[in-house]
C-alpha cells in the first residue's frame, strides 16, 4: 500500500498575538491509499480546522501536507471536500445535474462527456432522475448525496468529509454512510472523515483516530478490523463491534482527551470490556443539536433579506416620491 | 392575524387575479361616482379621462394600429430615454458595485461618499446638469443615471459581500479557476440582490424622468405642465395616470424576467 | 470610529478630487464652480439668517410629512397586513399608485393646493407612505407561523400573541420602512419646493441660484446641505435602529 497522505507536524493558528488560539498543535499522521479513517474529538478541539488545512483552503501556519509526495500548497486538483451543511455547499442557482458537472468544467472534459459521468454518479449515489430539479427541491439526505456525488464526480485520490452526516435524520444517516462504504470499495478512494459520532466512526472506519481537546492532538489511533461486508444492525450488535466502540468512548473521556495544554502521548490503552455510552450520548447530542442552531442562523437571515427585500422593493416608490 | 405559509400565500395571490380586476374596476367607478357627486374642474369624472385619453393615444391611421402620434412622439421617446438610462446605469453600477464589494477596503473609504451621494436630491442638481449638457436628452439621461446608479452599486456590493463562506470554500475545494469566480459564483449568487436595486432603480427612472421633462419641456413631464397651465384638467389626469400604469406595466415586466433569471430560487411570496 | 475616519478621508478625497479637476481645467468651471468656492459659499450661507430659516421651514415640513406618513402607513399596513382579504384586494390598487412619482402630482397639487407649505406637505407625506405601508405589511406576512403557534400554545390568547410576538417580530421591519421614507420625505420636501417654486425653503433657495445663471455655487452648496442632511438623518436612524432591535440584523444589512 502507497501512502496517500502525510501530515507531519501541523500546527494552526488562528490570529495573533493576545488574541492568537491554537486549534491544531504539531499533527503527525499518515493515511495509505485505499482507506477509510475517521477522526473523532470532542467539539470544538480543531476537526474542522485540520480538514481544511489539508485541503489547502487555509495555509497552515506550522508543519506539512503532502499528496501523495506532493507538499500541498493551495487547493490540490485531485481531492474533493464534503460539507456538513449541505444546504450551504451546493449552489442553489444550479440545477442537481449542473452541480454535479461543475467539477468537471475546469478539466478538458466535452459536454457530453460530462453529462454522462455526472448521470453515472447521481445514479451510483441513488439519485438516478433528478438532475433536472434544484437542490432547494430535495430533501436534506438528497441534498447530502448530491454533494457526495459532486464530490466524487471527478475521481478525486482523496475525499474528505466533515461530519457529513450531522444533519440528517438516523434512517437517511445509515443509508449514507452504507453508501460511503460502498463508493470507497468500488473506486477504491481515500476518504479522511471527520465524525462526532463514536457509533458512526466505528462503523465505517478502516481505523479511527482519536483525537484530544484543543489543540488536537492524537491520542489514540485504532485500527478497527471488523469484517469488510458490514451491516447496519448486525455489524453494530456485534461483540467486536461493542467493544471498539467502548474503547473509542472511554479513550474520550480519558485525562488525555480531557486535557488542556501540553501534547499527551499517543498510546493506544488495552480495551477493556463495559460500555461507558455518556460520551456517545453527549456526542450525538451535541451533533443533533447544529441543525436547529443552524435552522434559526437560517431564518434569522432570511428575515434580514426579507427586510431588506421590503425596503428595496418600498423604496421605488419612496425614493421616486421622495425626488419628486 | 396572516397566518398563512407562503404556499397558501401563491394559490390565493392566483386566484385573487380576478379579484385584483374586480377592485381596479370598483375603484374606477368609484372614482366616477365621487367625480359626479364633486363636480370640480380639478376632478373631472372617470369615463372623460378615459375617453381623453383614446383621443390622444388613439388617432393614429389604421396601418399604425391606430396609435396616435402622441404615442410616438411623447409616449416612445419618454420611455426610451428612462430605460436606456436605466440599463447604462444597470451596467456601470454592476460593474463598480462588484469591484467595490469584492476588495476588502474600498468600501471603507466609499461607503460613506456613496451614501451622502444617494442622500443629494437629484432635482436640485438639475441646473447644475443643464448647464453641463444642454436642455436635451443628455441631460435627461445624466439626471438619471446619477440618481439610479447609487441603488444599483450598493445592493451589489450587499450581494457580491453576501457569498457565504461555505459556497466559497466549496468552490474552492472544487478547482474553480479564478477567472470563472466572479462569473460562476459571486454574480449568481449576487442576483437575488441586484434585481432588488435594479426594481428600485427602475422606479427612480421614471421618476426622474418626469422631473427632467418638466424642467426640460419635452415627453410626458412637458405634456403635464402644459395641460396644467393651459386648464387641460382632464388630459393632465390622463397622462399622471398613465404613468401609473406604464411604472406598473415596467415593474411587471421586470419582475417576469427576475422570474426566468432567478427560477432557481424556491418560490418566495410574491413581492412586488 | 476607525471607519469613520476611513468614511471621512472618502468623503474628503471627493471634495479635493472635484477642486483638482476644476481648478486643473479637467472639468470647465462654468459647468462646475470648484470645491472651495462651494465650501466658501456653505460657510457664509451658515451665517446668513434668512437662509437658516429657510433650511428651517424645510425641516420642519420634513419632520411634520414624516409624521403624517407614519400616522397612515403604520395603522393601513398593519390593518392590510392581518387581514389577509384586505390584503389581496387593495394589492392592485398600490402596485398601480405607487409608480406615480409624487413629481408628477405637483401640477395637479398646485392648482388645487398651491405652493404653500400644505403642498409640500402633502406631496412628502404622498411619498413617504408608501415604504411604511410596504414594510409593515410585509412584516405581518413573512411572520412564520410557527412563531405564532408556539406563542399560543403557551396559553397566550390571540391579541396577546400579537402584542408580544408579531408586533415584536415586525418592529425592525416597520422602523426600515420609517427610514427609508424619512430620506424619501426630505427629498421630496425640497424636490417640491424647488419645482413648485414654494415662498421659502432650501428648495427655493436652490432654485434661485439657478435661475440666477452662474450661481452655481449656490446650487452646489444648497445640495451639499440637502445631501448631508440626508446622510446625517439616514445614519442617525440606523444607529438607533441597531440599538432599538439588537436581536435582529435587518438594519445592518439594509443600510449598506
Ligand atoms: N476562523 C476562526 N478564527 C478564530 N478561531 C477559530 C476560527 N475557526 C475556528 N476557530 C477556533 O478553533 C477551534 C477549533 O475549531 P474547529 O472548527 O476546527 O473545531 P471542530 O473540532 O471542527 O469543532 P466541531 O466539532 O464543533 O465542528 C475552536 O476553538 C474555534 O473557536
Ligand atoms: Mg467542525
Amino acid at each position: 500500500m502507497s501512502t496517500m497522505l502525510e501530515v507531519s507536524g501541523l500546527t494552526h493558528q488562528y490570529g495573533q498575538g493576545e488574541r492568537a488560539h491554537v486549534a491544531v498543535q504539531d499533527l503527525t499522521f499518515t493515511i495509505e491509499a485505499g482507506q477509510l479513517a475517521c477522526i473523532v474529538g470532542p467539539s470544538g478541539c480543531g476537526k474542522s480546522t485540520l480538514l481544511r488545512c489539508i485541503s489547502g483552503l487555509i495555509p497552515a501556519t506550522g508543519g506539512s501536507v503532502r499528496l501523495h509526495g506532493d507538499e500541498v500548497s493551495g487547493v490540490p486538483d485531485d481531492l474533493a471536500v464534503v460539507f456538513q451543511d449541505y444546504g450551504r455547499s451546493l449552489f442553489p442557482w444550479l440545477t442537481v445535474a449542473k452541480n454535479v458537472e461543475f467539477p468537471l468544467r475546469w478539466q478538458k472534459v466535452s459536454k457530453a462527456e460530462r453529462q454522462r459521468r455526472a448521470a453515472e454518479v447521481l445514479e451510483s449515489v441513488g439519485l438516478a432522475g433528478v438532475g433536472k430539479k434544484y437542490p432547494w427541491q430535495l430533501s436534506g439526505g438528497m441534498q447530502q448525496r448530491v454533494s457526495i456525488a459532486r464530490a466524487l464526480v471527478s475521481r478525486p485520490a482523496l475525499l474528505l468529509m466533515d461530519e457529513p452526516f450531522a444533519s440528517v435524520d438516523a434512517q437517511t444517516r445509515g443509508e449514507l454512510e452504507d453508501l460511503t462504504r460502498r463508493v470507497q470499495r468500488d473506486l477504491g478512494s481515500t476518504i479522511l472523515l471527520v465524525t462526532h459520532d463514536i457509533d458512526e466512526s466505528v462503523y465505517l472506519a478502516d481505523r479511527v483516530l482519536v483525537l484530544s481537546k484543543s489543540p488536537a492532538a492524537i491520542v489514540a489511533d485504532l485500527a478497527i478490523d471488523l469484517p469488510t461486508e458490514r451491516d447496519q444492525i448486525a455489524t453494530r450488535e456485534s461483540e467486536q463491534f461493542v467493544s471498539l466502540r467502548g474503547e473509542v468512548a472511554r479513550l474520550l473521556q480519558s485525562p488525555q482527551v480531557q486535557r488542556t495544554g501540553e501534547n499527551a502521548p499517543a498510546e493506544t490503552p488495552a480495551a477493556t470490556t463495559g460500555t461507558d455510552d455518556t460520551t456517545a450520548s453527549d456526542a450525538t447530542a451535541a451533533s443533533e443539536t447544529t441543525a436547529p442552531a443552524e435552522a434559526t442562523g437560517a431564518a434569522l437571515s432570511d428575515g434580514a433579506d426579507t427586510a431588506e427585500a421590503a425596503d428595496a422593493a418600498g423604496s421605488p416608490d419612496p425614493t421616486a416620491a421622495s425626488r419628486s | 392575524m396572516s397566518t398563512t405559509t407562503a404556499a397558501a400565500n401563491r394559490g390565493r395571490v392566483l386566484g385573487s387575479a380576478a379579484v385584483t380586476w374586480l377592485v381596479l374596476a370598483a375603484a374606477l367607478l368609484l372614482w366616477e361616482l365621487v367625480a359626479i357627486g364633486a363636480d370640480s374642474v380639478y376632478f373631472p369624472r372617470m369615463t372623460d379621462i378615459i375617453a381623453t385619453g383614446a383621443d390622444v393615444l388613439l388617432s393614429g391611421p389604421a396601418w399604425r394600429l391606430m396609435l396616435g402620434d402622441a404615442v410616438f412622439e411623447i409616449v416612445l421617446p419618454s420611455l426610451a430615454t428612462a430605460l436606456g438610462a436605466w440599463a447604462l446605469s444597470a451596467a456601470l453600477g454592476v460593474a463598480l458595485g462588484t469591484a467595490l464589494g469584492r476588495s476588502s477596503w474600498a468600501m471603507d473609504y466609499c461607503g460613506t461618499l456613496i451614501s451622502f451621494l444617494r442622500s443629494v436630491p437629484p432635482v436640485t442638481l438639475m441646473p447644475a446638469f443643464m448647464v453641463m449638457f444642454g436642455i436635451g436628452v443628455q441631460m435627461e439621461i445624466a439626471a438619471i443615471v446619477f440618481s439610479t446608479l447609487w441603488p444599483i452599486v450598493l445592493n451589489t456590493v450587499d450581494g457580491v459581500r453576501s457569498v457565504d463562506q461555505v459556497k466559497i470554500d466549496t468552490a474552492r475545494s472544487l478547482g474553480t479557476p479564478r477567472r470563472y469566480w466572479i462569473g460562476m459564483i459571486v454574480l449568481p449568487a449576487a442576483m437575488p440582490k441586484i434585481f432588488a436595486g435594479l426594481r428600485l432603480s427602475l422606479s427612480i427612472a421614471i421618476l426622474l424622468m418626469v422631473v427632467a421633462e418638466i424642467v426640460g419641456g419635452s415627453g410626458i413631464g412637458l405634456r403635464i405642465s402644459t395641460t396644467q397651465s393651459t386648464v387641460q384638467y382632464t388630459e393632465m389626469w390622463f397622462w399622471v395616470l398613465l404613468l401609473g400604469v406604464l411604472g406598473y406595466a415596467l415593474n411587471t415586466a421586470l419582475l417576469a424576467v427576475e422570474r426566468l433569471v432567478l427560477g432557481w430560487q424556491p418560490a418566495r411570496g410574491d413581492d412586488a | 470610529m476607525r471607519t469613520f475616519a476611513k468614511g471621512l478621508t472618502g468623503l474628503l478625497g471627493f471634495f479635493l478630487l472635484w477642486e483638482i479637476t476644476v481648478q486643473a481645467g479637467v472639468l470647465p468651471d462654468y459647468w462646475v464652480p470648484p470645491a472651495s468656492e462651494v465650501a466658501t459659499t456653505f460657510v457664509e450661507l451658515l451665517g446668513d439668517r434668512e437662509f437658516l430659516l429657510g433650511v428651517i421651514a424645510t425641516l420642519l415640513a420634513w419632520l411634520i410629512a414624516l409624521g403624517v406618513a407614519v400616522g397612515i402607513g403604520v395603522p393601513a399596513g398593519l390593518l392590510l397586513g392581518s387581514v389577509p382579504a384586505l390584503q389581496s384586494a387593495s394589492r392592485a390598487l398600490i402596485e398601480f399608485l405607487r409608480p406615480i412619482p409624487a413629481v408628477a402630482l405637483i401640477p395637479l397639487v398646485m392648482v388645487t393646493i398651491g405652493s404653500g407649505p400644505d403642498a409640500k406637505i402633502t406631496l412628502a407625506v404622498y411619498a413617504a407612505v408608501w415604504p411604511i405601508l410596504f414594510n409593515t405589511i410585509y412584516a405581518f406576512g413573512e411572520i412564520d407561523p410557527v412563531l405564532l403557534d408556539s406563542a399560543r400554545a403557551t396559553g397566550a390568547n390571540r391579541r396577546q400573541a400579537l402584542t408580544w410576538v408579531a408586533l415584536p417580530h415586525a418592529a425592525p421591519f416597520i422602523f426600515t420602512g420609517v427610514r427609508v421614507a424619512a430620506s424619501i420625505a426630505l427629498i421630496a420636501v425640497i424636490s417640491v419646493e424647488y419645482i413648485a417654486a414654494s415662498e421659502i425653503g432650501l428648495g427655493r433657495y436652490i432654485l434661485e441660484g439657478g435661475m440666477n445663471n452662474g450661481h452655481l455655487d449656490q446650487v452646489m452648496a444648497g445640495t451639499v446641505l440637502a445631501g448631508l442632511a440626508g446622510w446625517a438623518i439616514n445614519s442617525a436612524l440606523v444607529g438607533s435602529g441597531r440599538r432599538l432591535f439588537r436581536w435582529a440584523d435587518t438594519e445592518e444589512r439594509a443600510t449598506r
